[in-house]
């Protein structure tokens, strides 16, 4: 078990490496940032001045190491739009997508298993049909059209939820949350299940192919032989034996989450990071990019290995296996 | 009872046709292929010719019977342009896209999928670490940053595309084939002296096909869907050919003051389109799966 964790912890420093690598070329590749940084009309000493100030002057390659000097340091480096460091900037949007993106994936995990069991169980039946059609349409439908139309039905027609922003936040921790407030629920709630539908369609069906398969194996078959009622079979055997593959899309999804709610932090105007990088994209602030793009790297990673150590303590066999 | 070998596709057919939905959501994509592809013809007007546009048709509902003299049935848009021919134009626009991206990443794939399962060993490790990485990041956030990196057009947007799904197919093609490459078949085949180029065409890559086509549908409609969010973000395609999302993307600023029909049909198109193509894979891949065959 150790060693397998060892060689896991190892595996993703490696990866971090080389991603931090991928992105900070890849960022470097994109347009000049001085052009949005120094006025036409500055005299070339300023010019000059300005570029040695963030560093520019250098190779790419000295900029690099620099830059991971001072990512040890706790230091992500100073966003150019904003002037401030980019690490409290980000830190001060996170709590926002948090709180957003584990509304959202909680939600359509907790709602969507149990159907998507359901679905699995008694494939042909109505409901189960209804529930498919649900997830293909959660499935299919884009983000932001969902997030438009939710816009459109309860802000715009019905007016009984408001169409953006956070509304009003209580400290907890020193940290500004919604999820404490009645208002801030009525925020929420929308930008929300915009996110959740998505992972909702995915919720289901993992766990209606997997419910399908296991419903067929000897394992149910005995289980039934033995006289567990229905309900015994489904809650503590079927659930056990497709969670695996669910634990792994948890993980995933929450990152993924957090990624996809770039967009949907655009349609309700949420302040998280999502609306943030959007911005930086498109006024070329580099080290937000930057910053944005190798937490993200990081979070895959470490999502990844809990999902692995989460497989080891679900699946007995793979934590025999690992270690003879 | 004797049995007459059937062609796999034959069977694949038949059995596609018993699922009535299936079958209407394959009739629904050829319609609209039909209607993307003849659109210059159906359209009541060239959307992208500015001369015959009309600022007074600007944002009438639908029903507007317009300065052209023709009823507008999904209304006009801001610049007074016709929305069911902005509509069909658009699709044209998406399923191409869509279309192309998907092709482009089924070649490259395919290729670096079949290439590891074939030769196995360090290409096979390497390969196969690189593109599991890749998965395990978001296409959408992938995209994003692509399309900052090369730019606005429809190349750079296709480029972003492919680079954001290619690892999905390299996946399937290095599961199906590295299935196929350890059967004693291929074992026989790879004795006598047949060239790898053959063996890799005429036997693995027949095998793999179908699981292929399934992702490549999927990965048609999953490809128009990120192009109509990327347009909607405003990092798609210039403003000269509006896709489905840069349609959906202009009418939002009318929504607030009810005017919904700019965003809400073309919307509506670009949802029907990627439905149906969902429909059409998810019953091929259950067809497929061989754990669900009775």
């Amino acid at each position: 078990m150790s060693s397998f964790l060892l060689q896991r912890i190892l595996q993703g420093i490696v990866i971090m490496a080389v991603m931090s690598v991928i992105v900070f070329a890849g960022v470097y590749a994109i347009g000049n940032p001085m052009e949005v940084l120094i006025p036409p009309e500055a005299t070339q000493d300023v010019r000059l001045r300005t570029i040695a100030r963030f560093g520019l002057d250098k190779s790419l390659v000295e900029q690099y190491f620099l830059f991971i000097s001072n990512l040890f340091q706790g230091d992500l480096g100073q966003s150019y739009i904003y002037n401030e460091p980019v690490l409290r900037l980000i830190g001060n949007r996170l709590p926002a997508t948090l709180e957003l993106v584990l509304t959202a994936v909680l939600g359509a995990t907790f709602i969507g298993v149990p159907l998507g069991i359901y679905a699995g169980y008694k494939p042909e039946s109505a409901t189960a049909r209804i529930i498919m059609a649900v997830s293909i349409l959660g499935f299919s439908v884009p983000t932001f059209w969902v997030g438009l139309i939710l816009i459109l039905t309860f802000a715009v027609s019905l007016g009984w939820l408001p169409s953006g922003g956070r509304g009003d936040t209580v400290e907890v921790f020193g940290i500004d949350w919604s999820i404490f407030t009645l208002d801030g629920w009525s925020h929420l709630i929308l930008p929300a299940t915009n996110l959740a539908l998505f992972k909702l369609a995915i919720m289901i069906r993992l766990a209606r192919a997997g419910t399908r398969e296991v419903m067929l194996s000897d394992a149910v078959k005995f289980a039934r032989a033995a006289g567990l009622s229905e309900a015994t079979i489904l809650s503590r055997h079927v659930l056990k034996l497709i969670s695996i593959p669910i634990v792994t899309v948890f993980g995933l999804e929450l990152a993924s989450t957090l990624a996809f709610a770039v967009v949907t932090e655009t349609i309700f105007s949420w302040p998280g990071v999502g609306k943030l990088i959007i911005d930086s994209i498109k006024n070329l602030d580099r080290p937000v990019m930057v910053a944005y793009l190798i937490l993200t790297a990081g979070l895959f990673v470490t999502i990844n290995l809990c999902v692995d150590i989460g497989y080891a303590v679900l699946d007995p066999r793979l934590r025999r296996g690992r270690a003879e | 009872m004797t049995t007459k070998a059937v062609s796999p596709w034959r069977n694949l057919w038949t059995r596609f046709c018993e699922d009535r939905i299936a079958l209407g959501a394959l009739i629904v994509v050829a319609i609209i292929l039909v209607l993307a592809l003849f659109a210059p013809l159906i359209a009541p007007q060239d959307p992208y010719d500015l001369s015959g546009l009309s600022l007074r048709d600007a944002r009438r509902p639908p029903g507007f019977v317009g300065s052209g003299g023709y009823v507008h049935w999904l209304g006009t848009d801001a610049q007074g342009r016709d929305l069911l021919s902005a509509i069909l134009y658009g699709l044209r626009v998406s399923i191409q896209i869509g279309i192309f991206a998907g092709a482009v990443g089924l070649v490259i794939g395919t290729t670096i999928g079949i290439l590891a399962a074939y030769h196995r060993g360090m290409a096979e490790t390497v390969l196969m670490r690189i593109i599991d990485l890749q998965l395990s990041f978001p296409p959408i956030l992938l995209a994003l940053v692509l399309v900052a990196v090369l730019g606005q057009g429809k190349a750079q947007l296709i480029a972003a595309l492919v680079a954001a799904q290619y690892a999905y197919f390299a996946r399937t093609a290095f599961g199906a084939s590295s299935a196929e490459r350890s059967k004693d078949y291929i074992e026989a085949a790879m004795a006598t002296p047949l060239s790898n180029m053959r063996i890799v065409f005429r036997h693995i890559l027949p095998n793999a096909m179908p699981a292929l086509i399934v992702v490549a549908t999927v990965q048609v409609a999953y490809a128009i869907a990120l192009e109509s969010t990327l347009s909607f973000l405003g990092l798609g395609l210039p403003v000269t050919e509006p896709s489905l999302g840069m349609l959906i993307s202009n009418g939002v600023k009318y929504m607030m003051s009810g005017r919904y029909w700019i965003s809400v049909y073309p919307g509506i198109a670009l949802i029907i389109l990627i439905v149906a193509i969902n429909l059409v894979g998810d019953h091929v891949r259950d067809i497929l799966n061989p754990r669900l065959n009775r």
